[in-house]
């Protein structure tokens, strides 16, 4: 399977990259790590007349710490996520999804920006950008504009990022002290997308959860932030009976899509169980059990 | 579509050639530099079967453009031999038996040699980890573990290489 025909185009600058989105278009499409696209473009499913290659701008990779967040450039790896000290210590729910991405290979390629701009409810960084509330720096001819994550999905493959706009930078909040995150993940195999995952973040002060942040991967059109399951623990001592009241809001607001993974009752179902599980999780990581 | 001039190393030599851009990575190595070590097999980056060492980091080249390439460094399988002689990778799947109908082995021992560069003394989970992007329909895998366990102590024992 080969893609179709197209211009190949490798700019070293986000300015050119952007420059060349104008001039050609709707034609255009960006390439990240090529994990979504390429194959989409074997199927035809995409047939982008000029493919834009980001690759090649260095300013688009790389981890560092500013004013207590983290700014991770849209095209790092998965594995440079794996690997990063920082985002360990600072932003540990990125690397933790990161790791149940693909696999080693495609984790070479694979870029977090990639995988946020894509739009696909089927990926990972969407509902773990939605539980660390995150923020995505934009930029387009018109100049930067910063849009939190929450909102930034609008449906399937499609987000708030304009046709003339590069998504360049993810800017993470650091974790307070007395923090607890988990993300889990039900997949067939090594590779698969998601039947269902959760992804929860939340700060605990004393015994009382302080705050609580719980999302979900492919439970829906986009990633969905459950947010009335967050409000049953927010403020409480978080014992089985509250976990499971948030499952059963977690699984009211799934509504999944059919496919080979499972119908959508079985989805549901399991995207409750994953709700529960990183709630549990989370809360034995912030009690440091 | 007009083709273009690329040229990057491929094991140790400087290659040149023109491709459009559609081509992808995998077809170029095999079929325009004849170097059909590395297997196409699923073509859709499940596999493996497809993976080589592009500046050091495995990946798969089914889904790289040969393009993507230009200026850049290349292994495959026929650059672990050295003078002649096999890599003790190569070594070991023999000895091991991690291989029956032979078809994921190019994949299989690129990673493994790339894995091994970046965890000389995996455990066994790490290897599993580490080579969960390589699928085998033969072995069940357990004979590949061992190869790449074997491999890993001869390295060390030879200094890394």
């Amino acid at each position: 399977m080969i893609p179709g025909t197209f211009e190949y185009h490798a700019p070293s600058t986000v300015d050119e990259a952007i420059h060349m989105l104008g001039e050609y278009g709707d034609e255009a499409k960006l390439l990240a790590g090529g994990h979504s696209l390429l194959p989409m473009m074997k199927l035809r499913f995409a047939e982008p007349g000029h493919l834009i290659d980001l690759n090649r701008v260095l300013a688009l990779k790389g981890i560092r710490e500013q004013g207590g967040m983290i700014h991770i450039g849209a095209m790092t790896t998965e594995n440079e996520l794996i690997a990063s000290e920082l985002l360990r210590k600072k932003c540990p729910l990125i690397p933790e999804a990161a790791r149940l991405i693909a696999d080693p290979q495609v984790r070479n390629c694979g870029t977090i920006g990639g995988d946020i701009a894509h739009g696909d409810p089927g990926n990972d960084h969407p509902a773990i950008m939605l539980a660390t509330e995150a923020s995505f720096v934009l930029r387009g001819r018109g100049g930067e504009r910063v849009v939190p994550a929450d909102g930034f999905f609008l449906g399937t493959y499609s987000t708030q990022l304009a046709a003339d706009e590069i998504l360049t930078e993810i800017r993470v909040p650091s974790v307070p002290p007395g923090s607890g995150y988990a993300y889990c993940k039900l997949k067939r195999k090594t590779g698969d997308f998601a039947t269902a995952a959760a992804a929860v973040q939340l700060q605990l002060d004393g015994k009382t959860c302080k705050k609580i942040v719980i999302a979900l991967t492919n439970a829906g059109p986009t990633a969905l932030k459950a947010k009335d399951a967050a409000a049953v623990l927010t403020g409480k001592t978080i014992d089985d009976k509250l976990i499971e009241q948030a499952a059963q809001k977690a699984m009211a607001i799934c509504d999944p899509a059919e496919d080979l993974r499972g119908d959508r009752e079985y989805k549901t179902h399991m995207a409750g169980e994953m709700t529960r599980r990183a709630i549990r999780q989370a809360l034995a990581r912030a009690q440091g059990k | 579509m007009a083709k273009k001039p690329i040229s990057f190393m491929l094991n140790g030599h400087k290659v040149e050639t023109l491709v459009e851009p559609r081509e992808l990575l995998i077809h170029v190595i095999r079929e325009q530099l004849n170097q059909t070590g590395s297997h196409i097999g699923c073509e859709t980056s499940h596999c493996g079967a497809c993976t080589v060492d592009l500046n050091g980091r495995s990946v798969k080249s089914c889904t790289v453009l040969a393009v993507q390439a230009e200026g850049g460094t290349v292994m495959t399988v026929e650059g672990l031999p050295k003078n002649g002689a096999l890599h003790p990778l190569q070594e070991a799947f023999t000895q091991e038996h991690g291989l029956q109908c032979g078809y994921c082995t190019p994949g299989m021992l690129v990673r493994a040699y790339r894995f091994l560069q970046e965890n000389p003394n995996p455990t066994e989970e790490q290897i599993r980890f580490g080579m969960s992007g390589n699928l085998c329909r033969c072995t069940g895998y357990m004979n590949i573990v061992k190869a790449v366990q074997s491999a890993a102590k001869k390295m060390q024992a030879a200094g890394g290489k």
